[in-house]
């Protein structure tokens, strides 16, 4: 955990319970108590209907792969090391997020959009934990 | 209920157009220079002074009004609208109704950027609390081709579309370049070379990938009544449209269809009162081979997922019946980084008949079209020598 050179998240207002729940290995996504929206990211807004009456609900944290990228020449020093799979997770609830898809070689052709995915919470210093994905068992 | 616009077709016209002296990789110029170089260029080419001029518009990362003091312009009307690469391409809309309102009335767009170089660039204003540093940066984005190759392996998989397809748009681009003396790149290219270039973000390869140079680019505006009596053919303005639905790339609505230009060119085409069989050349922003093949089917001239099949046989090439990207593009003539005023450029040349061995026969009507970010923004503009 110490040492870890990869970019990390400095949270705002609107997203630090999110992240909170991150530390814990929770994904809370918000949902608008107006229309019901569940969106991603955090925003203090929803941007269907521009509610502020927001709440933040537990998610699955079962999704699927919506698409991805292989790639070759990365982010400087990027913790994973290149090759590495930046995916698209479209989550049972609904929203999408940006993550790592892990746990499986970074070749296109083992990989399917489509493929049940699952969160899986890396502890990279003692604040964050970022969701990356995978293969769902 | 908005009108679309339509009492603004052919108010405005092109009168000046122009790149930078020298184009490429120029560690002994600033960006700003580049500006100055292109914006001289362009009143020369208008048959314009300096002081004819009372509306700057730009884009970048700093405030419009640097470019004007640079260049020692005192402008009445400044806009720094800034949606990225096609915001040039906004600039004409924005500069269309200004002059339209009779609030200034010659308008310069310019463009000076340091993309390869770096010199008097601005830094990143992302700062690590950013919705992009939270949300995409700890999952290792890497820049625009990591971002667009998720659109391009989505439309791969839901259309089929190949890399032998995404190569075609490269191959053919290259010889639109063979034919542009200020093309960066202008070696022969082949789909098995494309497809041999170094892997980057799968599925895009080197050369699916823009070039980053420095350069300038300027185009002057004014109203179609001043504009006749200027030294160039005026290049009237008949339809414009722009649009923006995002802005970080995991925001996308569908990362297979682009909405943000389809909703730029209906806008554009509905103000215009033309349609896509009409277009004679097009001029669309290549930052990656998957790009145009996108636009193409979100303006219309093909079905949604037919992108690819559409631009086979090189079809886009010099000979072939669909002319796209004369100047050879953002993959080999050039791309700073904002490449949207380029196209501006080379359609104009187009509509007047200078572009010599690269010259489209019976050039009437040009569309240009513009990315920003990452799809997130789009503009379109449709432009003809004829009202």
């Amino acid at each position: 955990m110490p040492d870890y050179r990869g970019p990390l998240p400095v949270p705002t207002p609107e997203t630090r319970a999110y992240w909170e729940a991150a530390r814990r290995h929770a994904l809370e996504v918000p949902r608008c108590r107006g229309c019901g929206h569940r969106f991603f990211y955090p925003r203090a807004a929803c941007p269907r209907c521009l509610s502020g009456d927001l709440e933040w609900v537990r998610a699955s944290g079962r999704g699927t792969l919506h698409t991805f990228t292989v790639v070759h020449r990365g982010l400087r020093d990027f913790p994973l090391g290149t090759p590495y799979v930046i995916a698209v997770v479209e989550l049972e609830e609904g929203p999408r997020l940006m993550t790592n898809l892990v746990g499986v070689e970074p070749d296109p052709a083992r990989l399917r959009i489509g493929m049940p995915v699952e969160v899986v919470f890396e502890d990279v210093t003692a604040e964050i934990a970022l969701p990356r994905f995978r293969p769902a068992t | 209920m908005t009108r679309g616009g339509r009492d603004l077709r052919g108010r405005v016209a092109i009168v000046g157009v122009a790149e930078s002296d020298e184009m490429g990789r120029l560690p002994h110029k600033s960006a700003f220079a580049l500006h100055a170089e292109a914006a001289r260029n362009a009143l020369a080419d208008a048959g314009l002074e300096k002081d004819d001029v009372d509306a700057v518009f730009t884009a970048g990362l700093w405030m419009a009004s640097e470019a004007a003091e640079y260049m020692g312009l005192k402008p009445r009307y400044v806009d720094g609208t800034q949606i990225g690469g096609c915001s040039f391409i906004a600039h004409v809309e924005h500069a269309m109704a200004a002059i339209a309102a009779g609030l200034c009335e010659v308008a310069l767009i310019t463009h000076g950027e340091s993309g390869a170089s770096r010199v008097a660039m601005p830094g990143t204003r992302f700062g690590p609390d950013s919705f992009r540093l939270q949300f995409e940066a700890p999952f290792g984005l890497a820049g625009p081709p990591t971002g667009y190759a998720l659109a391009a392996a989505r439309h791969m998989h839901e259309f089929g579309t190949t890399s032998e397809q995404l190569a075609e748009v490269a191959v053919a681009t290259r010889k639109w370049a063979a034919l542009n003396p200020r093309a960066l790149m202008r070696e022969p290219l082949t789909v098995d070379e494309v497809l041999a270039s170094r892997m980057i973000s799968w599925p895009l390869r080197l050369l699916d990938c823009c070039l980053v140079t420095d350069a300038g680019g300027a185009v002057v505006l004014t109203s179609a009544e001043r504009a006749r009596d200027l030294r160039k053919r005026p290049v009237y303005v008949l339809g414009t449209g722009e649009a923006s639905t995002h802005v970080m790339v995991s925001q996308m609505p569908d990362f297979a269809r682009w909405e943000a230009a389809r909703l730029s060119g209906e806008r554009a085409f509905a103000m215009a009162g033309v349609g896509p069989a009409d277009v004679d050349v097009a001029m669309l922003y290549d930052a990656f081979t998957i790009v145009p093949i996108m636009a193409l089917e979100a303006l219309g001239f093909c079905q949604p997922g037919e992108g690819g099949p559409f631009v086979a046989g090189q079809r886009t090439a010099p000979g072939g019946d669909f002319p796209m990207n004369t100047n050879g593009g953002g993959l080999s003539y050039t791309h700073t980084g904002m490449y949207g005023i380029f196209t501006l450029i080379e359609a104009a040349r187009q509509l007047r008949g200078e572009c010599d061995a690269r010259q489209v026969a019976d050039c009437r009507l040009a569309i240009c079209h513009g990315l920003g970010g990452m799809f997130s923004a789009a503009a379109t503009l449709l432009a003809s020598t004829e009202v």
